[in-house]
């Protein structure tokens, strides 16, 4: 249709152009064609017989522009007719074709429970994580003129395109500090907007926010502890106050709401910022909030942690050690010179790297626990897991599940060198240590096109140092960590610690640096607040990695993760350089469930006051068709906050249920088998 | 370029329909030739006419706009400054960067206080036809869905006729956060030059707070519903707690200084009906008050909106074209919706003049009595005026009734009017004001009282509106004080009048006023009854009344007197030129007041948007001056510093006409 219709413009409007340059003979007839067509018919008949021959001369100059004009204005009116169309449209259209298809949509959790007479009781807290919370300019340099109170992250990202140096420079921290740099202040958008939805149409609270409205919650009773995700957790106090505004808020709200206590709603890091808020909130003035040691029982009911990375996430070291994790790592298989030229012209990761370096709060994540928690050389809690056998879901299976799958995969080794190495016993394997290795300072050429990260101070002989050790645990990543990257990491153990508290009640342990490590702190003396722990599982979570040095020049990160190395057969947890286990796609289960399957309950020494635990999975299931978007059963990381099974438990605890209410814990991992084979002393 | 291509279609229609017709007709000699061509033209050359002439003009349109909105893009960014420039010489520095340059730095905690109307509602639960709108903004923003979906929208926005809460099913809420009231729609700041130019010496999320509320209700009702004045009790000692114990600075505008009056008397007052911060709270947390345009005795456009849904603006419009009001938006009785839902609106009762005739005037006088509306601009010192403004006559109906002098005037007592409901046919009209209640013989009552003042004019308004000054009753207070001591006064209705109740214990606080000069401001107005028909509101506002002269204060059939254009000078400055100046029973701990004056002036160049110097009411937020006097006193600057006083209007002179006891 279209493409015969384009025909016809072009040759009628060549035509016309060839009858406006023979425009002087013609002008008598126009006119008088305006008042009659038929009595000149025979006269122009003429005139045009003997122009026929020019004209198909004429027709090929004219053609483009007017086609092209015509084109696109066809284009624009067929577009805005439909567009019209569509707002037209009855909003309930597309659910009506949708229930024509699948039947009839399940009410959302918040109907549903409004409909079952629940209405809002406690104050909810919502606690965003790394990269969910928008961020917006209060100051600048030149560069950035005219975006004031603009977003910089979150939102469209529009500015990433337009001057991404200029970005980068603003996004990043002070090296040596890990506060603002001079002249340039970044600071956390607040209220209920900070992170509702990520971008246009990437929901992170939004869902939960709307099904929490249908029961009766408004901003009186929400509140968004918005802080900067980027910098270390007790550095938000220090320079946004941003802890005292969440002390503040909640004992607020629990006072307008008649004193009903808040539910705390974390979600990924901002389960370990909340736990560090309820050390900080309790522990005398200078360093802490000087809440008085029964602060959290008065003002809080339950910690719904949503998603929360305990004990670490394994995707945070490929992260730190070589700016990848697997979607970047498999993008880079595939084309290997686009990540490097495309937004910063050359070096997109180099620069994404020292930007991601300067961000304290990333290193709240890096594996704690050592190799007790996350396994040795040749061990590892999760050892015997297939990805296919949880899909079959049934006990039967288990058997043969194992038997098959001998391999066995040493999720231990967190970074191998090559795959031989990661599957090598431990004996065979020769390490030479990397620690006393000499920085070859001459050869490295620091003046790099101008992107500095500290691999430039390395050389060539530290690079292979650091492949001779071939074997990394999580115990020697660190070392690891503090020799590649030796600033960063200065400012990580000055705010966060990794390791297993042998005597809890030593007083080294107030300082803050331990607040947010579970390992290393108690639980506070709330004997009535209730810890849940929901996190999706189900999806196959990045747990340990097959590096090979970089075969590039020396300007580029010298280590990267290994894409050709694959597993056996489909089945297999080894792909494209990537061991995987059960998890929700960023946090592997046991991150997110020990502690609260071990760690925490009963009477521990980690929970000297026998807070009650729960955990709560939900299995995911992709979304059916794709009107559901990112699906109302989804168990991945993000996603899941538009689950409808996790809002639904959410929204009974806010109106009042206890953890018994929900009928206890659900569990379809195998997360309590695996904690018992961990030997943690409780 | 654009002219040749554009005359292109026009001739394009002729060619190929004479060779339509001529398949159609001519079977002549040239029968052979033509079906030679006509094969091969006969697909192509028919139907080229109108509609592909359409879209080919829409297509060069288009892509000249692309090209032309490119090149904009492309154009650096210093170009337009750099034209001005050249054109005006170079601009000022902002304040924010010219103070930064002298080295103040952010020291006080901020809070803004928005008025009524600026500040930014969204909605949280509404009824079906609101569907798809949560939290997006009903008020505020770009008031799409007032387009869209009219009736819904009133519906949602209009609370309760009886309670003055949400209606049954409808949660509107405040937004809140700076971006509650920086910008009111896209492009027309309110706080937001403020808010730039403090960031510039350093302030920033922590240390500024935007106290905003749901404007529509009573004030009290916002603490009762929303916990608003618990959140800024609270956000206040948070900010005082986390900035080193610096007090606040508060910057109410507009109806928000008499949210702050109201805030300071409940932040003080015992715990069941106020806040329970004790009596030293006000001392303890703020600093300044920094009133920017505060109608503290109320204004006279209040009235024109409750009693006939008319301000200056709309009675132009009206007298313009009669009938686009009342057929536009909601297909008729635009001003009858609009008037139902803002009388459902308690706040606008709070800025219905106070102190009655004491303060705004009598039948034969006022305080403003000689003021002439045009000197203002010429500057010139003192022209003798040549009449006397009856400003004390905030409504009189017909022109010569305003100016004649009290003996003559007959009156007819309107109160004891009988309301009379058969000749009324209220099924007929589908929207309900009360004036449909009233009927034609008490219409007429009201129009032969003639002249009402600022006390009469309230038993007018109990008289028309009964219900809803039932309910403004409960919250507000409209007299003047005997005695302050009275335990009476103690009720929460008193706190946001200014003439019932005391300031705080804070010696130490100061209170400015800060407000635009030299723009006519609706004073009092000439009204006529309409008598169109009985589903229309019976009163309007004579736009034939005009004063003579082109310099009078009579201009359709408004008075105008010198103020903001909303507030007259009267009602935001008297109370810091002699209520509370000094120790007054208003005043009892003798906290300094201080008058800041900025004369208007119209922007210089379209480039400067709503001007530096505008003395405006909303504009003046974007006024160099004030900005300026704003930042340093959050740097720590007290009036003395600021050079004291600064008066241009006769402020003083008027004052000292009021006889209050103080």
């Amino acid at each position: 249709m279209s493409s015969v219709r384009r025909r016809r413009g072009s040759e009628a409007q060549s035509k016309e152009i060839q009858a406006e340059e023979n425009n002087k003979e013609e002008e008598e007839e126009e006119k008088e064609h305006g008042e009659d067509d038929n009595d000149k018919n025979k006269k122009k008949k003429k005139m045009k017989d003997e122009k026929s021959k020019e004209k198909q001369e004429k027709k090929r100059k004219w053609s483009c522009i007017d086609s092209c004009c015509w084109f696109v204005g066809c284009i624009c009116t067929v577009w805005w007719l439909m567009l019209f169309l569509y707002k037209l449209m009855p909003a309930s259209l597309p659910q009506y074709v949708t229930e024509a298809i699948t039947g009839p949509l399940p009410d959302p959790p918040g109907v549903k429970l409004k409909k079952e007479g629940l209405t809002a009781k406690h104050p909810v807290v919502f606690v965003p994580g790394i990269v969910t919370g928008g961020l917006e300019l209060w100051e600048g340099h030149q560069c950035a003129e005219g975006l004031f109170r603009k977003r910089l992250w979150g939102g469209t990202f529009g500015e990433v395109y337009k001057r991404p140096s200029c970005w980068a420079e603003h996004m990043s921290l002070d090296n040596e500090t890990g506060l603002d740099p001079p002249g340039i202040r970044v600071r956390p958008v607040s209220g209920l907007v900070a992170a509702d939805y990520f971008a246009p149409g990437y929901f992170v609270w939004a869902v939960l926010i709307a099904n929490l409205a249908h029961i009766g919650y408004e901003e009186k009773s929400m509140y968004m502890a918005a802080y900067d995700w980027r910098i270390s957790f007790q550095n938000t106090e220090v320079r946004d106050r941003a802890l005292s505004r969440i002390k503040s808020n909640i004992e607020l709200m629990v006072a307008t709401n008649g004193g009903n206590k808040a539910v705390i709603l974390p979600h990924s890091m901002g389960v370990l910022y909340f736990l560090h808020f309820m050390k900080w909130v309790e522990a005398p003035a200078p360093m802490g909030g000087g809440g008085g040691s029964d602060w959290c029982s008065k003002y809080i009911k339950a910690v719904v942690n949503i998603g929360g990375p305990f004990l670490g996430v394994p995707k945070a070291i490929a992260g730190l050690f070589s700016a990848e994790a697997r979607d970047i790592a498999v993008a880079r298989a595939l084309a290997p010179g686009f990540l490097d030229n495309d937004l910063f012209r050359l070096q997109t990761l180099q620069h994404v790297m020292r930007m991601t370096r300067t961000w304290d709060s990333t290193m709240s994540m890096i594996p704690r626990g050592g190799e007790t928690i996350w396994g040795g050389l040749d061990w590892s809690p999760e050892e015997g897991y297939t990805p296919s056998e949880r899909k079959q879901n049934s006990n039967n299976t288990q058997l043969t599940g194992q038997e098959t799958n001998k391999t066995n995969v040493n999720y231990g080794r967190m970074i191998s060198f090559g795959r031989d190495v990661a599957e090598a016993p431990s004996t065979e394997i020769e390490m030479t240590d990397f620690r006393g290795a000499i920085k070859g300072h001459s050869v490295a050429n620091t003046s790099c096109r101008d992107v500095w990260t500290e691999y430039h101070d390395m050389g060539v002989e530290g690079v292979r140092a650091v492949a001779e050790h071939k074997v990394y645990t999580a115990s020697s990543i660190i070392d690891l960590l503090q020799f590649v990257a030796p600033k960063m990491m200065a400012r990580g153990s000055a705010h966060f610690s990794y390791g297993i508290a042998d005597n809890l009640d030593d007083p080294k342990y107030q300082h803050y640096k331990y607040w947010s490590n579970p390992l290393e702190t108690k639980l506070p003396n709330a004997p009535d607040m209730e810890i849940f722990s929901m996190y999706g599982v189900g999806l196959p979570t990045e747990r340990a990695y097959i590096y090979k040095l970089s075969p590039y020049a020396e300007c580029y990160i010298p280590f990267e993760i290994d894409t050709t190395a694959e597993g056996p057969d489909e089945d297999s947890c080894l792909k494209g350089g990537v061991y995987t286990v059960d998890g929700d796609e960023t946090v592997p289960v046991l991150s997110t469930g020990f502690m609260c399957a071990k760690g925490w309950r009963g009477k521990t020494r980690f929970n000297p006051f026998g807070i009650k635990t729960y955990i709560r999975e939900y299995e995911h299931s992709p979304p059916a068709n794709f009107l559901e978007g990112r699906g109302t059963q989804s168990g991945a990381h993000v996603d899941i906050m538009g689950n409808f099974a996790l809002i639904e438990d959410v929204i009974r605890v806010a109106a009042g249920a206890k953890g018994e209410d929900l009928r206890g814990d659900q569990v379809y991992s195998d997360i309590f088998k695996w904690s018992e084979k961990i030997k943690l002393r409780l | 370029m654009s002219f040749l291509r554009r005359r292109k279609p026009t001739l394009t229609p002729s060619s190929p329909n004479s060779d339509h017709n001529n398949d159609d007709s001519d079977v002549d000699n040239d029968k052979e030739r033509k079906t030679i061509r006509e094969e091969k033209r006969k697909n192509t050359n028919t139907r080229w006419s109108c509609l592909d002439n359409c879209w080919w003009f829409v297509g060069g349109v288009c892509t000249v706009w692309w090209f032309l909105l490119f090149l904009y893009n492309a154009m650096p960014r210093s170009i337009p400054q750099y034209v001005t420039e050249v054109i005006a010489g170079p601009m000022p520095d902002p304040p924010g960067i010219k103070l930064a340059k002298e080295g103040l730095k952010a020291n006080h905690p901020v809070v803004f206080v928005p008025g009524i109307v600026t500040c930014g509602l969204e909605l949280w639960e509404g009824e079906s036809c609101a569907d798809g709108l949560f939290r997006k903004r009903l008020w505020g923003g770009t008031f799409g869905e007032l387009y869209k979906r009219p009736l819904c929208w009133v519906k949602h926005m209009s609370l309760d006729n009886e309670t003055g809460l949400d209606p049954p099913g409808m949660r509107i809420r405040p937004v809140s956060g700076l971006v509650a009231a920086d910008y009111f729609a896209p492009g027309f700041f309110v706080w937001a030059v403020l808010i730039a130019n403090l960031a510039r010496i350093g302030y920033e999320e922590k240390n500024m707070y935007m106290a905003s509320y749901d404007w529509r209700l009573s004030f009290q009702n916002t603490e009762v519903r929303d916990q608003t004045l618990s959140r800024m009790k609270s956000n206040i000692e948070l900010m005082v707690a986390t900035n080193g114990g610096k007090k606040v600075v508060v910057i109410p505008h507009s109806m928000g200084t008499l949210y702050f009056l109201h805030f300071m008397k409940w932040v003080e007052a015992p715990a069941p009906m106020g806040g329970g911060g004790g009596s030293d709270w006000c001392a303890k947390h703020i600093k300044a008050v920094m009133n920017i345009g505060g109608p503290f005795l109320g204004v006279p456009k209040t009235l024109a909106g409750l009693f006939s849904m008319e301000a200056k603006d709309i009675a132009i419009v009206k007298a313009f074209a009669p009938h686009v009001l009342e057929s536009d938006v909601f297909h008729f009785q635009t001003l009858q919706h609009l008037m139902r839902m803002t009388r459902t609106w308690d706040s606008t009762m709070s800025m219905i003049p106070k102190g009655g005739e004491t303060i705004w005037g009598g039948l034969d006088w006022s305080p403003e009595g000689h003021y002439e509306c045009n000197t203002k601009q010429h500057k010139d010192n003192h022209k003798p005026s040549v009449k006397n403004m009856n400003y004390g006559r905030l409504i009189s109906f017909g022109k010569e009734v305003a100016t004649l002098h009290s003996s003559k005037l007959e009156r007819l007592d309107f109160k004891g009017a009988l309301k009379d409901k058969k000749h009324v046919n209220v099924s007929i009209c589908d929207v309900w004001t009360e004036y449909h209640e009233m009927g034609i013989e008490n219409v007429e009552a009201i129009a032969k009282y003639k002249a009402y003042t600022a006390d009469s004019i309230l038993d007018l308004l109990y008289f028309v509106a009964p219900k809803m000054m039932k309910r403004g009753d409960a919250h507000f207070s409209h007299g003047i004080a005997d005695d302050l001591d009275d335990p009476k006064y103690n009720h929460y209705k008193y706190w946001s009048n200014p003439l019932t109740t005391t300031l705080p214990n804070a010696t130490d606080m100061e209170i400015y006023s800060m407000y635009g000069v030299g723009i006519p401001t609706e004073r009092a107005y000439v009204y006529k009854v309409n008598s169109d028909s009985e589903c229309n509101i019976p009163f309007k506002i004579d736009t034939s009344a005009d004063g003579g002269k082109e310099d009078s204060c009579l201009q359709g059939g408004v008075y105008s007197a010198d103020g903001d254009e909303t507030v007259p000078v009267l009602s935001s400055g008297f109370m810091f030129a002699k209520g509370w100046r000094g120790k007054t029973r208003f005043n009892p701990s003798g906290i300094r007041t201080y008058i800041r004056e900025y004369d208007h002036s119209p922007p210089a160049n379209l480039l400067e948007g709503r001007g530096t110097q505008s003395g405006a009411h909303v504009d003046i937020l974007g006024n160099f001056a004030l900005i300026e006097d704003i930042i340093r006193v959050a740097a720590g600057a007290t009036c003395e510093d600021l050079g004291g006083e600064r008066v241009y209007s006769d402020i003083f002179k008027w004052s000292e006409k009021i006889n209050l006891k103080l």
